[in-house]
């Protein structure tokens, strides 16, 4: 719907500020969105004047934005995640908050609430999950399968770029103007023109499309490096089960990614060129864009969950000093889900009309799915029995997941029978249900890697205390919030209400505000931890590089890992490879000789890219062709440029690697060995002597 | 040099011949068409066969995909994405076309 | 690891001669496949939408009206032909053949892409003439998004074809430009297949359901 009366700015003007809101007319509901408004404003001041204070802008732009690092792009991910989660998580406490105030009370105007919703949704899913999940398999993948990088470095940096470009569009839309209330999942025809016509599903549509085209890159990425980079010997009955489900994950997003594109590419061509593809008049069809979504949208939870689950499975093992159990039918079990995960996704709309039958063929398919998800849970179990189990914060994280994931993916089978469906269908059981399975599912699986691998990428372990507190907080706070959700969504409350009136609904909202409270202390507590271990950090240093006395080619390295990763790439001959050279006494090798190492160069094209979409999409949400169309042809002319420079490799020289790789070999011998009964102690170097006791 | 000179025509050769088969094919479906009309679904199915055979013509003779042991991984790729294809259209058409006898629709 | 002489990677190969780019170009040329099978997808479900809006014309103008047989002839014909000549081109520059004829088989693609861009615009144009614009029906909003997005990956194959010749000239027939030309060989074979999917289904099909 082009409209001829947009100028120079497109219909951007100052109407756009919230503050113009504030001031005519001042109330809680303005006053919530000036400060969030506030806070990213205040956000970023800060962080530019600490980066010019300190003077850091030159070894930003030199260690961090323009290199091509895995390590450093996914700890980027990782950080661009955790900034995220704090924006989504502080969403959630507001939305609590409002349903807490009472029947028929709250401080939040209708069309705010709905936003809140809509934006808690995409970010936690789009700007949170996926990117802390692929971060932590940036950081990880190529140094488990002995790589010294992805298959395509300058691409993954690209996919960064598009990813954080458009999640800072969701921040803009706090500055600028206001996001979708359509809903994290912006059906039409709600979210079209005619009902709709304002900027807000507009800033959804493309912060999808464009984090999305992000998103499948790195889905290629990851695919063709575990495929082509494995290092000689790892074939793949003994490739670490991460890898496995990474590359899952991977293939799912290369399928599952499309669709998503296509709904929100078709749902702009209604908007803006007046199509009619989901329109109610001349043949449009809403429900194509409900079938669309979805074939998108189920794949999309297992994506998610399938990395936790490789996550789990590495610390269960390292953390029981054993032997994964069941490795080959954990692989099946990853696989049949990948697959089984596109037989389901019509059980997200079973009440939108079509026959029973159908309704009976998706439910059957997705109540089998609790078939490998059960295979794994037992597995996990049988590698803890008799293990040397140590209670350290990654397990901790483990466990909790094992006892309250079970109760998400039992009322996930429950919601599979069509006919228990249409009961609970849009009720906050279904809410309940699914923050069942991503909370203790993926968050605390991410959590646990974070604290696994963090003295891989730094060098020292996290703090221990602060690390119980953060899993007692989240834990319990998981509980208190969404446990009373299963009640009054049995009893009827639907879900994205942002008013009610049944009193009896009262006390569980309550209870659920407290719940996200303590939430809220539990992401202050991550932060806590970060801040404390960072002070300490001399008291936790692990440079030798395997503090967990851990199993897989990543800790046979040292902390943090050289920018090659591997000296020498190493020749896999077993399974949990660096486990059985602990056990045969050939660990740390000395190298007979060395190489030169070819390393990919530093290159802007991603921080290029990252900006241009930014304003790419700007454009685009508020109308201004001239530039929406001169930063397409300024996007394809810079790739074009791009694809002249030859110079893209830098060359290490085997001498320097030599240096370096001995200076630290002289370091593990050097080291005192530490058992496991010293793990958390400060004199835990990063060199494990294997406990006897525990043989594989 | 000879060897090379072998390879190359050989390899031309695969392209010359996946050319004369699609344009043969083409011209096979547009001729039905002319010759039958297209109102019968015998005609369609028809074309549909011959539109399959031109995909495993370029796909043998232009993209090089056949069973020789060394190109099997990409067989293994297209293999696996034709199956989510067909599940993902099958499933669209099935549900899609459900719902449209059972909501009355474009029955103007 | 042992391979086969000639295949070490799946597609066209470059061949023995380029042992030393031969690890990495299969690794690119492996991702390119996966990346075409991504895209695949949007086309395939362009199709589905396709297929399931079959009947929503909301009495506007439909296939049997709209769709010129002729000239749906004539691209088939174009495009098919364009598969063979970039093929050429490929082997030509495999095996080292005058830079001359290699020019020569790039610029009959270039011509023949933009010739097919040429009669699809003109179909189009008429189409809209008799009333067959997107904004009409949910049947037209479904025919244009899914054939022009063809449209748009063969003008995106011609700016490709225009700066690999570019490259040829400036970098020479380096192991890179030849992997990259590998690369726009296969995708100009995949958006031919594509276009069979779409003569099969969107136009014969539109004629015999529509």
């Amino acid at each position: 719907m082009t409209s001829p009366e947009s100028g120079f700015f497109g219909r951007l003007n100052w109407d756009a500020l919230p503050i113009v809101g504030l001031i005519q007319d001042p109330n809680a509901n303005e006053i919530v969105a000036n400060t969030a408004a506030g806070i990213v404003i205040v956000g970023v001041v800060a962080v530019v004047s600490l980066l010019t204070w300190f003077r850091l802008w030159g070894p930003l732009w030199r260690d961090w934005l323009t290199s091509a690092d895995h390590k450093k792009i996914g700890i980027m991910y990782i950080v661009f995640a955790i900034v995220m989660l704090a924006r989504g998580v502080l969403e959630g406490v507001v939305m609590r908050a409002q349903q807490a105030a009472g029947p028929g009370d709250g401080f939040l105007e209708a069309e705010h609430f709905a936003e809140l919703f809509s934006t808690h949704g995409t970010i936690m899913i789009f700007f949170v999950a996926v990117p802390f999940v692929f971060g932590i398999a940036n950081f990880v993948v190529p140094l488990m399968i002995g790589a010294r990088d992805v298959a395509f470095p300058v691409l993954n940096q690209i996919s960064l770029g598009l990813t954080v470009s458009a999640g800072m569009m969701l921040m803009v839309s706090l500055v600028v103007g206001e996001f979708s209330t359509g809903g994290w999942t912006a059906y039409p025809p709600y979210t079209g023109a005619a009902f709709n016509p304002g900027v807000g599903p507009d800033y959804w549509i493309w912060a999808i499309v464009v984090s999305g085209v992000g998103t499948t890159l790195t889905g290629l990425n990851f695919a063709v490096t575990i495929y082509k980079l494995r290092a000689p010997g790892m074939k793949f009955m003994r490739l670490p089960m991460y890898c496995w489900t990474i590359i899952c994950s991977s293939i799912l997003l290369i399928f599952a990614m499309p669709p998503l594109g296509v709904a929100a590419l078709l749902l702009a061509a209604d908007r803006y060129l007046d199509f009619h593809f989901f329109t109610n008049d001349l043949g449009g069809n809403m429900m194509n864009y409900a079938n669309l979504f979805w074939l998108f949208g189920h794949p999309e939870v297992y994506l998610l969950v399938l990395p936790a689950y490789g996550i789990y499975s590495e610390i269960f093992a390292t953390f029981s000093a054993k032997r994964l159990y069941g490795y080959n039918s954990l692989v099946i079990a990853t696989m049949s889900i990948a697959i089984m995960s596109f037989t389901v996704w019509l059980h997200h709309f079973f009440t939108m009309g079509q026959s029973a039958l159908i309704n009976a063929v998706f439910g059957i398919a997705t109540m089998l799915i609790a078939i490998p998800t059960g295979v794994k849970v037992y597995d996990w179990m049988a590698t803890l029995w008799r293990g040397r189990i140590r209670f350290t914060v990654p397990m901790l994280y483990g466990l909790g997941f094992l006892m309250l994931f079970v109760i998400g993916g039992l009322s996930g089978v429950i919601l599979a029978n069509p006919t228990v469906d249409y009961q609970v269908h849009n009720t906050l059981f279904l809410v309940a249900h699914f923050h069942n399975v991503l909370l203790p599912g993926v968050l605390f699986g991410l959590l646990a890697a974070y604290n696994y691998w963090f003295p891989k990428a730094f060098g020292f372990r996290l703090n221990e205390f602060w690390g119980r507190v953060t899993v007692a907080l989240w834990t319990i706070g998981f509980m208190l919030t969404f446990l009373p959700l299963y009640f009054v969504g049995l009893m009827g409350m639907p879900r994205r209400s942002f008013s009610w009136e049944d009193p009896s609904f009262h006390p569980y909202m309550i209870v659920a505000v407290i719940g996200a409270l303590v939430i809220l202390a539990a992401l202050l507590s991550v932060l806590a931890q970060l801040w404390v271990s960072i002070r300490d950090r001399g008291k936790t240093m692990a440079p030798v590089g395997d503090p967990w006395d851990g199993r897989t080619l990543e800790w046979s390295i040292p902390s943090p890992p050289p920018p090659y990763n591997f000296a020498i790439i190493p020749q896999v001959t077993d399974r949990d490879d660096f486990a059985a050279a602990k056990e045969q006494g050939r660990a740390y090798p000395k190298p007979e000789a060395y190489e030169d190492i070819e390393m990919p160069r530093n290159t802007g094209i991603g921080f290029i890219l990252c900006v241009l979409s930014g304003v790419w999409m700007f454009a685009l949400v508020w109308w201004i062709w001239w530039l929406a169309i001169l930063v397409t042809a300024l996007i394809v002319l810079a790739i074009i440029v791009w694809s002249f420079d030859t110079s893209t490799e830098l060359v290490i020289p085997a001498e320097e690697v030599r240096k370096e790789h001995e200076a630290w070999l002289d370091l593990v011998h050097a080291s005192t060995a530490i058992n496991r009964d010293h793990e958390t102690a400060s004199e835990n170097r990063g060199l494990a002597r294997p406990d006897l006791e525990a043989v594989t | 040099m000879d060897n090379r000179t072998e390879m190359h025509r050989r390899e031309r050769r695969r392209y010359v011949i996946g050319y004369g088969g699609s344009l043969l094919l083409t011209l096979l479906m547009f001729g039905v068409t002319y010759q039958y009309g297209i109102e019968t679904v015998g005609v369609y199915l028809t074309i549909g066969l011959l539109g399959l055979a031109q995909l495993i013509v370029q796909l043998v003779y232009f993209l090089h995909i056949d069973r020789r042991r060394s190109s099997r991984e990409d067989l293994d790729l297209i293999l696996f994405s034709t199956l989510v294809l067909l599940i993902i259209i099958l499933g669209t058409i099935w549900i899609l076309g459900n719902l449209s006898i059972r909501m009355h629709m474009h029955m103007m | 690891m042992k391979r086969a002489p000639t295949h070490s990677y799946p597609g066209i190969n470059l061949g023995h001669r380029h042992a030393s780019a031969d690890k990495a170009a299969e690794v690119v040329t492996f991702g390119f496949w996966v990346f075409l099978m991504s895209d695949l997808v949007y086309f395939g479900l362009m199709f589905a939408i396709y297929i399931t809006m079959i009947d929503a014309q909301a009495g506007g103008p439909g296939p049997h009206d709209l769709f010129d047989l002729k000239s749906v002839f004539a691209q088939t014909l174009i495009l098919l032909t364009s598969s063979l000549t970039v093929g050429l081109a490929m082997l030509a520059l495999k095996y080292n053949q005058p830079r001359a004829r290699i020019v020569l088989w790039f610029g009959v693609t270039l011509l023949l892409g933009l010739s097919f861009l040429a009669l699809e615009i003109r179909d189009f144009m008429a189409m809209a003439e008799k009333g067959g614009i997107p904004q009409r029906s949910g049947f037209l909003s479904a025919f244009f998004g899914l054939v022009p997005l063809h449209g748009l990956h063969v003008a995106a194959g011609c700016l490709w074809l225009i700066v690999m010749g570019i490259q040829l000239r400036v970098m020479g027939m380096t192991d890179l430009v030849i992997s990259r030309v590998v690369r726009l060989a296969l995708f100009w074979h995949f958006l031919d297949l594509i276009w069979i999917g779409i003569i099969t289904i969107v136009y014969f099909g539109g004629l015999t359901y529509g």
